[in-house]
């Protein structure tokens, strides 16, 4: 692998300043199948061609970024910083006394 | 020996120089190869051949061949015809027994010959089975070219350098030349990268860069072309890549065709014109255009005795007899001529790897009997002769009739007997021929032998050159020392603020990750001794260190550890556990609540940097309001733990540090010795303890601090030895030591952080599929009945077979016997069963204690 990655933030890098975290996979939202599960977190789709991954720029912005990228060619067509989708519930607020912060 | 001055020569006469050949003095002038210098005195035999130590002589002179490889100051293989000679360097040949002259290996041509066929190693020296060692150290000592300088790893220094250019030209020719002026005058930024063939002084006052003597190694996806310039490696990243790498001279294939004297008309005008040396005496010229050639030689004083002109009269049969090795008389078509030199030239084929590495289809043109690039890719330009612009092709045999060893391939030493029963052995297609023989892959890397061999394989299968194809090109196109490609080490080395105390203190270093931390100050058990009776002070400024802060910030620490936190109130510490969604143990650590939404989070020393990363791959899912800040190496961290340690932190803070006041598992802010602390009370090691945080400036002068208002209550320093051992005491895990990729939080014992009833945790749905199944393994402590300590990683053994393993083992002085922690089956994870350890192959029995061996209530801890 030598080829450039155009980092959302710092421009087209060498792909050794880069940390590959693996193609894309989606956390199921509630309570998976034991099934479900396993391929959730065992499984990959591994395919010959376009495939959205994600990316860190460790020796750079140490942004995560995702990548959408041709596994044949090394290709890369479009970098982006992820939107998130505000999923989380809002955090619980219990049992806080209002103390003086340490 | 020399010719009168020549108008073109690279010899400056008026400085001479000294080098060393097998220890007797070589005279040459500056401008002079070391080739050149030893064929000047005389030398014509400069290599012994790789298998059957035939000797050879110059042949091309432009560093494509094998022939004139020697060791030059220790380093082996090197082309002589093309390292300038340098006063005083050592000249060795190489592959030699005996001298260059006098090779004793030779006997391996006399008589072994019939018996080492191509691939001789796979089929004879099968059986016996038995004596395949004896057959391998023969093989080894014999096989292989030059010798590796075993204390050579100190002599030189090699680096990397990335370069971006947006034009970067290959080859210094008149094309290459032509293109890189150009691409300047249009405002590019060029580099032009020459092998050291072409003419210094085209260079002068060029408007580009120009490296030379450089070699491009091979081109790579993204326009990356790594180029050899001697101790640097350049990495060039380049927008466009022009190719003007030009042609080869190749030889031809005839019974005779390795003898010294046998040269490329290439080869013989170099030594002339830029030497001045006479190749030879009497001279056969077969060529196409030989006449021109023939006229170049006599020009140097070479008597021409015949011009075979390949166009005009092409010969059908061809052998070369010689006398020890060189040439003494030609036969051509029956007609036998006397020389001692033979000149050759089986035309011009581009050297068109690079391209080919590049994606370019290689095809081959019939007509002009070579094989050229085509399709190239969009970022790759070729200029030149590389292209497959014929001037005159010469159509030579794949090979001349006669008897006697004709040889396809030099580096290798294989002859056309050797290809013809590789294609009776079935090998008929040409890269497993390519792979079975070994043509192409010595060190010419196929420059001489690629267009040859498969000209040949074409006429003995009776197949066409086109259907055939060509073998893969790979990198490296040019030979490259491995020096250059491990490049200078750089081995990242991490110190604490306080890394230059611990050596003066006299401590025994050890690696963890990037770190380098203390081992222990020399007695370790004396410093376990000082944490149980005293106070002792380590250095844990490893940790990494973490500041979580936003609004969702509980929210986002919930999600990512099984803990709960929602509860953990401001001013308290609470050990986590973090895991992956498959359920298993990642890192560990401390979350302290410094305000209602502001944590301050440690992680293992080998963690900080994979768990930020987590930490910021999650919440760039999530998208929580929470910014996640490494401390790690602005914070310096120092545990003071043992008995003594309130009273040593009283004499340095006005903080109320009584048992009531600052209880276990609390975080308070303080200045300690005037410093700003962040004091968290926690105990890995067992003992009443406080970690203090602070700014890395002031690691010294608060290390000396407490070493020195603590020595009269007995402070001392201990390291991770001693800590190790304490730890151990107190059956507390080391993430990495006592887990690996497999272990999961339950099978840990640590259930009891785990808050199945939250909504959602990272792992929370593997745990509770594991929590239905019964564990694999459980981890347990162990004390051993006979004091022997096994090693870490020892077997635990069940009725002969491995049933578990030992993580953790070491001699605790404290409690007079060995502890440990093991993964043992669940059935054995009972109070006082027995185990059996297998250590250096006895059975060693062990007992189980699932309780902490040192304070189990944890009495001292919270005192």
């Amino acid at each position: 692998m030598s080829f450039l990655l155009p980092c959302p933030n710092c421009g087209p890098r060498d792909v050794n300043e880069f940390v590959y975290a693996g193609e894309l996979s989606v956390r199921p939202q509630k309570t998976p199948s034991l099934r479900d599960l396993t391929s959730y977190v065992y499984f990959r789709r591994n395919v010959a061609g376009l495939q959205r991954e994600w990316w860190f720029h460790r020796f750079g912005c140490e942004l995560w970024f995702q990548a959408e990228r041709d596994t044949r060619t090394n290709e890369v067509l479009t970098t982006e910083l992820v939107e998130p989708s505000r999923q989380a519930p809002p955090a619980p607020d219990t049992a806080t006394p209002d103390a003086p912060a340490v | 020996m020399r010719l009168p001055p020549q108008p073109g020569e690279r010899l400056n006469r008026d400085r001479t120089l000294t080098f060393r050949f097998e220890g007797d003095p070589v005279e040459a002038f500056t401008g002079d190869t070391i080739a050149s210098a030893l064929f000047a005195s005389g030398r014509r035999v400069f290599s012994r051949s790789f298998k059957y130590h035939r000797p050879r002589g110059l042949l091309c002179c432009s560093g494509h061949c094998p022939n004139c490889l020697m060791q030059v100051d220790g380093i082996p293989s090197v082309r002589a015809c093309m390292e300038p000679a340098r006063e005083g360097a050592e000249v060795k040949a190489q592959n030699v027994l005996g001298s260059l002259d006098r090779d004793l290996m030779s006997v391996v041509d006399k008589i072994g010959g019939p018996f080492l066929p191509v691939g001789f190693y796979y089929r004879t020296m099968m059986r016996p089975r038995r004596a395949w060692p004896i057959y391998e150290r023969f093989l080894r000592s014999a096989a292989g070219l030059g010798r590796i300088d075993k204390h050579g790893r100190r002599t030189r220094r090699f680096d990397t350098e990335h370069r971006r250019t947006q034009v970067l030209v290959i080859g210094g020719g008149v094309s290459g030349l032509a293109a890189a002026r150009k691409a300047a005058e249009a405002g590019r930024h060029v580099v032009l990268v020459d092998d050291g063939l072409a003419d210094d002084s085209d260079f002068e006052s060029a408007p580009f860069e120009v490296l030379s003597p450089a070699r491009a190694i091979g081109i790579y996806e993204g326009g990356l072309v790594p180029v050899d310039a001697g101790n640097v490696l350049y990495r060039f990243r380049a927008e466009r890549i022009v190719v003007a790498t030009g042609t080869i001279e190749q030889p031809l294939l005839f019974p005779g065709n390795d003898l010294v004297g046998v040269m490329l008309s290439g080869g013989a005008r170099r030594l002339t014109e830029q030497w001045s040396l006479r190749p030879g005496e009497r001279a056969v010229v077969i060529a196409a255009g030989g006449e021109a050639i023939a006229q170049e030689l006599r020009s140097a004083g070479t008597e021409v005795a015949r011009v075979f002109d390949l166009g005009e009269h092409p010969p059908a049969e061809i052998v070369a007899t010689g006398r020890r090795g060189r040439v003494a008389s030609v036969v051509v078509d029956g007609e036998a001529i006397d020389s001692d030199l033979l000149i050759m030239s089986g035309g011009r084929q581009p050297a068109y790897s690079l391209l080919a590495q590049t994606g370019a289809k290689v095809e081959y043109d019939a007509a002009g009997a070579i094989f050229v690039p085509r399709d190239l890719p969009p970022h790759v330009e070729a200029v030149g002769s590389v292209t497959g612009v014929r001037s005159a092709p010469s159509h030579p045999l794949p090979a001349y009739a006669g008897r006697g060893r004709c040889f396809v391939c030099l580096c290798e030493d294989v002859t056309r007997k050797d290809v013809k029963r590789a294609i009776a052995e079935g090998f008929d297609s040409i890269e497993l021929a390519k792979r079975y023989t070994a043509v192409t892959m010595g060190p010419c890397q196929g420059r001489l032998c690629h267009l040859p061999s498969i000209r040949l394989f074409a006429r003995e299968t009776g197949a066409d050159e086109a259907a055939l194809g060509s073998t893969t090109a790979r990198p490296p196109w040019a030979p490259i020392s491995l020096g250059l490609l491990a490049g200078r080490v750089h081995e990242p080395t991490r110190r604490t603020s306080i890394h230059h105390r611990h050596e003066e203190l006299g401590a025994r270093m050890m690696w963890t990750g990037d770190w380098l931390r203390v081992h222990s100050y020399g007695d370790p058990a004396a410093e376990v001794r000082a944490v149980h009776d005293t106070v002792g002070v380590i250095d844990v400024s490893t940790l990494g260190k973490l500041l979580v802060r936003g609004a969702d910030a509980i929210g986002f620490l919930e999600r990512l550890y099984p803990n709960r936190f929602a509860d953990l109130e401001i001013g308290r510490v609470r050990y986590g556990v973090l895991g992956t969604d498959a359920g298993r143990i990642m890192d560990d650590g401390t979350i302290g609540r410094l305000a209602k939404d502001e944590f301050y989070v440690t992680t293992t020393s080998t963690g900080a940097e994979v768990v930020l990363e987590w930490f910021q791959w999650w919440n760039s899912i999530w998208g929580f309001d929470v910014d996640v800040v490494n401390l790690t190496g602005a914070l310096t961290a120092v545990n003071v733990a043992g008995p003594r340690a309130r009273d040593l932190l009283v004499r340095l803070t006005s903080l109320d540090c009584s048992a009531d006041a600052f209880t276990y598992l609390d975080a308070k802010r303080a200045q300690v010795a005037g410093v700003p602390c962040l004091l968290l009370r926690i105990g890995f090691v067992g003992e009443l303890g406080y970690e203090l945080h602070f700014p890395s400036t002031y690691g010294e002068y608060l290390w000396d601090t407490l070493l020195d208002r603590g020595a009269e209550l007995g402070a001392r320093p201990f390291g991770l030895e001693a800590q190790r051992i304490l730890r151990l005491e107190k059956q507390h895990i080391l993430v990495g030591q006592d887990t690996d990729s497999e272990s999961n939080t339950l099978d840990a014992n640590m259930a009891w952080m785990v808050k199945f009833d939250k909504d959602d945790f990272v792992g929370k749905w593997a745990l509770e599929h594991m929590r239905k199944r019964s564990p694999r393994e459980r981890l347990v402590g162990f004390e051993m009945q006979n004091g022997v300590v096994p090693a870490e990683g020892s077997q635990i053994v069940v009725g002969g077979r491995p049933a578990g393993r030992v993580t953790s083992a070491r001699r605790s002085e404290h409690l007079g016997t060995t502890i440990g922690l093991a993964w043992v089956p669940p059935e054995l994870a009972e109070e006082s069963s027995r185990l059996q350890i297998r250590v250096e192959g006895k059975l060693e029995q062990a007992s189980v204690r699932l309780r902490p061996f040192y304070d189990p209530d944890g009495k001292r801890l919270r005192s």
